[in-house]
This record gives structure tokens, C-alpha cells and sequence, in this order.
């Protein structure tokens, strides 16, 4: 009985065909939006959470000034880097970091780019990993050697297809070695490409580059955060000890700041999802719609179809036999737009993903839900008017007009 | 009853509508049909004919009296039982055809052969023989829309024959045909009723139609008002 409904439904979706794709389309199309906005909208979220854990986990960067300019404030002293360490409970690494701008010059080839000094630990601190050579160490940082660590931008830009490592590279009128090179990092966060930069020793670049005009010459203190030690506690130790030490009133305000990347990256991550789920709402809406679509197919042939049940039930059909016919046919339909509509999710998500920049990540949950959504609604629309046509007398059914 | 008796009708009533809008199709018929008659059911438009003939075919139910068909007694029987005596016993030809649209003749034919349970190799086969029996075995593949009235009615005859139903019941059959046609079409059913046997039951409203069975019975205002054999 089930391979003879098979049958007739296949005849029955053969022979109106224009209708069998309306139909699959309403379910192509709303399966297909859903997967894709949800799938994208993931994918982006992914990505930021990412791009935040390349900074460095668990990150807390004290910077002068407040906001991002800091123009003006005073910079940070070797001894308040000691301070900090001594009496803050929950840091686990500090790294100093002092900046300079410079031209790299090898050879003809030549890039202004940013110098980042810094001690060993700056490495582990940001999350950096060794692409070839290595690091440089502490016997470095104390000599104040002429060695430096190379982010791909800078090697591409500089060596191209050479091997970077024991070259000799110009910063101003100092040769420095190049002794590493760091994976890279990509994208920051903003736009930023982290790996145009090179790192050396704290000491070699205000010794030879910087020049040592005063003791406050560190730009930003890099502190990672003991991992089971809450945040904000740092975060709020660390002020009032900066506080103290530069002697401010109650009335005056931070000339730092320190910002806890932890913080930053919740806030991205909820607001990406909160896009996420802006975006499957607008998706459930287009499924909703191609469910429209679907009802309006079916019942919009109902009447063909009450006298094409008469027909059946005139010629010796049982009602039940003529019911499983339709469950059948709704039931491919329904499959076939949902399994298209994956496909087109999926050659949509690929392409837009290169598009948008976020990654592919394939959730199995909402495509299930999306398939099983539209299906139920392919079912029941393609299933109902069958039922009540089916319980009519035949000759009821075939003067149906 | 003998035993040769196909259908025994008595006091059947079917009421249409309640309270006022209430309207008595059949006020209480009673008749009775052997194996291998042919009998046309006359009347004019609104005499009750064509509910007799929905009755007779198990294609409605009565609202009163009793239906015997070959002894079953069809009140007592569900939907699908009917469905089943219709499935095995009967044939129908309308007046409209009422063939599935967008359908070649052949899987029309075999519709009733699929509900039957037959092979693929065994409906192809009867069916095509059922088309070579009317007279349009090269139509199998055309569907309904490119065939002319008379072909259409044709392959309706074809599916009614193609399980080698008992009885057959013609509703109109010729109502939509010209002359000539008409003529083909009711030689056919004679053909059907004196070389195979099978029994038809024929509702009409024309007289030269009427003439080809042997015996009419004429239906007015819901009774049955002369029953004669033909000459």
C-alpha cells in the first residue's frame, strides 16, 4: 500500500510539476535564509571572539590618558612597573612596552613601521608564536643586544622570499639582528594589521633608538591577569596605586586608564550575538513566508484536487490509501525544497563568507530546526484540504467546483 | 431471491437538506436488477435519476430503505468497505469522463489496477488491452486534453472495463458526444453487455440513447413511474 501511494504521489507530482516547484520553492527559500543569516551571523561572531583572543587572554593594558588619544598625559615609569608588580595581587606576567616609529631598511627595500621594546615575557603576555628563529631572552633584554623579532608583514615587505633570520636590518643609524619571526595574527580587532610591527628588547630601543630623555618613557604596561583572579580587582588596584603614586585628589581624574580586554570582548561578543539573533528573526520572518507560500499552493488546487480525490475514491480508493498519497507527496516536496534549500544555504554562506570575512562554521542545530520547520508546514498545508476532501462522499468530491 | 440477483432496492429514500430547505430526491424506490441486464434509467432533469444511480453504485448512501447489492447489504457498510465493492465489482463512466488531467490514457487506465495491488508488467498489459477493446489503442501516451469527446469517453470506458468489473454504471455517457459518436459509444457498451456479460446500468434523458438497453425504467419526482423491457 505505502510503495503504491509512493507511486501515485510521484505520477501526482510529475504531472504538475509548476505547482510540485512553487511549492518547493516556498521551502527552498525559507530554509535557505534562515541557515544563512544564522550561519553568517555566527561566523562573524567567531571571528571577533577570535581576533579579541589573538590580543591575549585575560589582558589588562594600562595606557596614559584616558580614551584612546592619551595625548599629553605622562607615560609610565620603570619604577611604577616595579610598584604595580610588588603590590598588586592577581598579575601573573607585566610587560613594559615603549614605542617608536622608524624606517626598516634592507637592502633597496624600505618600511616605516611600528618598533614595539619590551621584555621576553611581551611574547607569551600578547599571544605571540614563533614562525622561525626565536625570541628574544633575558640576557638580551639586559645587554641591551641589537636583536629583534619580525611580524610578517614586515618580513614580506623587507625579504620577501629570503629567509629573514640573521639578517641585518637599519632602524635609523643602529643595525639590528633579526632573530625571529612571529606567526601571524591577521586582522586586529579595528581594522589594524598586528603583524606590521618589530619587537626587540626594551633596553636596545631607548638606548639606541628612543634615546633615554627622562624615566617616564614607557608607553603602555601589558599585564596578564591570573586566570581564577577576577579582573576588575586588578583593574581597580592597579588605579589606585597609579592614583597614589602621582598624587591626585579625589576631585581629579585617571591620567591613565586601564582596559581589561576580557571586558571588550564580552561586550563585542553580546553585540554580535545580539545581531545574530536580530538576523535569525528576520530569517524565521522569510520562513514564515515561504510557509505562506506553500498554503497558498496547496489550497489555491484544492478544488482540482477534490475531484481528483473523487476520481480516486469513485474508482475504488480508500480514503486512507487516498491520504497517505498526499502525506507522500507533502512529504517529498517538503524534503526535496528542504535538502535544496541546505545546498543553496551552503553555497551561499561559502560565498558570502569570503564576502563578509567571517568563517564558515556549519551548525547542525539550525539546520535541523530550519528543515524541520518548513517540512512541518509543507505537511500540513499539503496534508489538511486532502483530509477534509478525503471524507467526503465520492460524488461530493467530483462535483466539487 | 435468486441467485442470479445483482441489486434489490426496496422503499429507498434520500432526503437532501434539512427543516425547510428539506428536499426529497427518492421517495421510496423499489427495483430490482439481474446479472447481465441492461437498463436505462430515464427521467427528466430533477426526477431523481441520477441520485438512484449514485446509490446504485455505492457512490452516496441512502437516507432510508434497503440496498441489496449481489445480497450485501450496502447500509450496514463503512466508506471503505463501500470503497472496496466499488474497487472490485463496479465500473463507472461519467458524462464529464472525469479522467485525471495531465495524464496519459494508459495511466489512466491502470489507475484502478494500482489500487488493485497489480504488478507494473501486469497493468501495462491490461491495461493496453482495455484500450485495444475500445478502439484507441494507439492513444495510450496522448493525454486527456489531446483527445477528442468521444476518445476521452473511451478510455473512462477503459478504466471502468479494466479490472472486469460485474457492473457497470453509465452516468450520461454520451451527454457531452455528437450523433455519430454517441452512436460508436453505445454499440460499445452493447458489445460489453452481450459478448462479456457484464451488467450496465445506463442513466439517460434521451430516447434514441434509452433504445439500446433492454429494459428502461422511468424516474419521476422521486418514483418510479413505468418499468418496461424493450421490444
Amino acid at each position: 500500500m505505502f510503495f503504491n501511494a509512493l507511486i501515485i504521489a510521484l505520477r501526482e507530482i510529475r504531472r504538475n510539476l509548476t505547482r510540485a516547484i512553487l511549492t518547493v520553492l516556498g521551502v527552498v527559500i525559507g530554509v535557505a535564509a534562515v541557515i544563512t543569516m544564522v550561519t553568517l551571523g555566527r561566523g562573524a561572531t567567531e571571528m571577533v571572539k577570535s581576533q579579541i583572543s589573538n590580543l591575549g587572554s585575560n589582558l589588562l593594558v594600562l595606557r596614559p590618558g584616558q580614551g584612546w588619544g592619551g595625548g599629553g598625559a605622562p607615560l609610565f615609569s620603570k619604577a611604577d612597573v616595579r610598584a604595580i608588580e610588588d603590590q598588586v595581587p592577581g598579575i601573573k606576567y607585566m610587560a613594559p612596552l615603549a614605542r617608536g616609529v622608524a624606517p626598516a631598511v634592507f637592502l633597496q627595500n624600505v618600511r616605516i613601521t611600528d618598533i614595539q621594546g619590551t621584555t621576553p615575557i611581551y611574547f607569551e603576555i600578547a599571544n605571540w608564536k614563533i614562525q622561525s628563529g626565536r625570541f628574544f631572552e633575558q640576557a638580551d633584554l639586559i645587554e641591551g643586544a641589537p636583536v629583534c623579532v619580525i611580524g610578517e608583514t614586515i618580513r614580506k615587505e623587507l625579504f620577501g622570499k629570503e629567509d629573514a633570520i640573521g639578517k641585518k636590518i637599519r632602524l635609523r643609524n643602529t643595525s639590528v639582528l633579526v632573530i625571529g619571526t612571529t606567526l601571524p595574527k591577521g586582522q586586529g580587532g579595528w581594522g589594524d594589521d598586528l603583524d606590521d610591527n618589530i619587537i626587540m628588547p626594551i633596553t636596545t630601543l631607548q638606548r639606541r633608538l628612543n634615546g633615554q630623555l627622562s624615566n617616564q618613557n614607557i608607553d603602555q604596561v601589558m599585564i596578564s591577569g591570573k586566570s581564577d583572579y577576577p579582573s576588575a580587582n586588578v583593574v581597580a588596584d592597579i588605579s589606585s596605586l597609579m592614583r597614589e603614586r602621582r598624587g591626585l585628589k579625589a576631585n581629579e581624574l585617571d591620567n591613565f586608564s586601564v582596559s581589561d580586554t576580557r571586558q571588550i570582548a564580552d561586550a563585542v561578543s553580546s553585540s554580535t550575538a545580539v545581531m545574530t539573533s536580530l538576523l535569525g528573526a528576520v530569517a524565521g520572518v522569510s520562513l514564515l513566508v515561504g510557509g505562506i507560500g506553500i498554503m497558498n499552493i496547496m489550497l489555491v488546487s484544492v478544488t482540482e484536487r477534490t475531484r481528483e480525490i473523487g476520481i480516486r475514491l469513485a474508482i475504488g480508493a480508500r480514503a486512507r490509501e487516498v491520504l497517505l498519497q498526499f502525506l507522500v507527496e507533502a512529504i517529498t516536496l517538503s524534503c526535496v525544497g528542504g535538502v535544496t534549500g541546505i545546498i543553496l544555504a551552503y553555497g551561499l554562506c561559502i560565498s558570502l563568507a569570503k564576502v563578509v570575512g567571517a568563517p564558515f562554521l556549519f551548525d547542525l542545530k539550525i539546520n535541523l530546526l530550519a528543515f524541520v520547520f518548513s517540512a512541518v508546514i509543507g505537511i500540513i498545508f499539503g496534508f489538511m484540504p486532502a483530509c477534509r476532501a478525503a471524507g467526503l462522499d465520492p460524488i461530493e468530491a467530483l462535483r466539487h467546483e | 431471491m435468486s441467485s442470479d440477483s445483482l441489486i434489490e432496492l426496496s422503499g429507498i429514500t434520500k432526503t437532501y437538506g434539512k427543516g425547510d430547505a428539506e428536499f426529497k430526491a427518492l421517495s421510496g424506490i423499489d427495483l430490482s436488477i439481474s446479472k447481465g441486464e441492461f437498463v436505462a434509467v430515464m427521467g427528466p432533469s430533477g426526477s431523481g435519476k441520477s441520485t438512484l444511480m449514485n446509490l446504485l453504485g455505492c457512490l452516496d448512501t441512502s437516507t432510508g430503505g434497503t440496498y441489496r447489492f449481489q445480497g450485501i447489504p450496502i447500509e450496514n457498510l463503512s466508506k471503505d468497505q463501500r470503497s472496496l465493492i466499488r474497487r472490485h465489482s463496479l465500473g463507472f463512466i461519467f458524462q464529464g469522463f472525469n479522467l485525471l488531467a495531465r495524464t496519459s490514457a494508459l495511466e489512466n487506465v491502470e489507475l484502478p489496477l494500482l489500487y488493485r495491488g497489480y504488478s507494473r508488467k501486469q497493468r501495462h498489459e491490461r491495461a493496453r488491452e482495455a484500450l485495444a477493446s475500445v478502439g484507441i489503442a494507439d492513444k495510450e501516451i496522448n493525454t486527456p486534453a489531446e483527445l477528442s469527446g468521444g476518445q476521452q469517453q473511451r478510455v473512462a470506458i477503459a478504466r471502468a472495463i479494466v479490472t472486469e468489473p460485474g457492473t457497470l454504471f453509465a452516468d450520461e455517457p454520451t451527454g457531452n458526444l455528437d450523433s455519430k459518436t454517441t452512436v460508436e459509444i453505445m454499440n460499445l457498451l452493447c458489445r460489453l453487455n452481450t459478448e462479456r456479460g457484464i451488467s450496465v446500468i445506463m442513466v439517460t434523458h434521451e430516447d434514441d440513447v434509452a433504445t439500446y438497453a433492454k429494459r428502461i425504467v422511468r424516474v419521476r419526482d422521486g418514483l418510479i413511474e413505468s418499468d418496461i423491457q424493450t421490444p
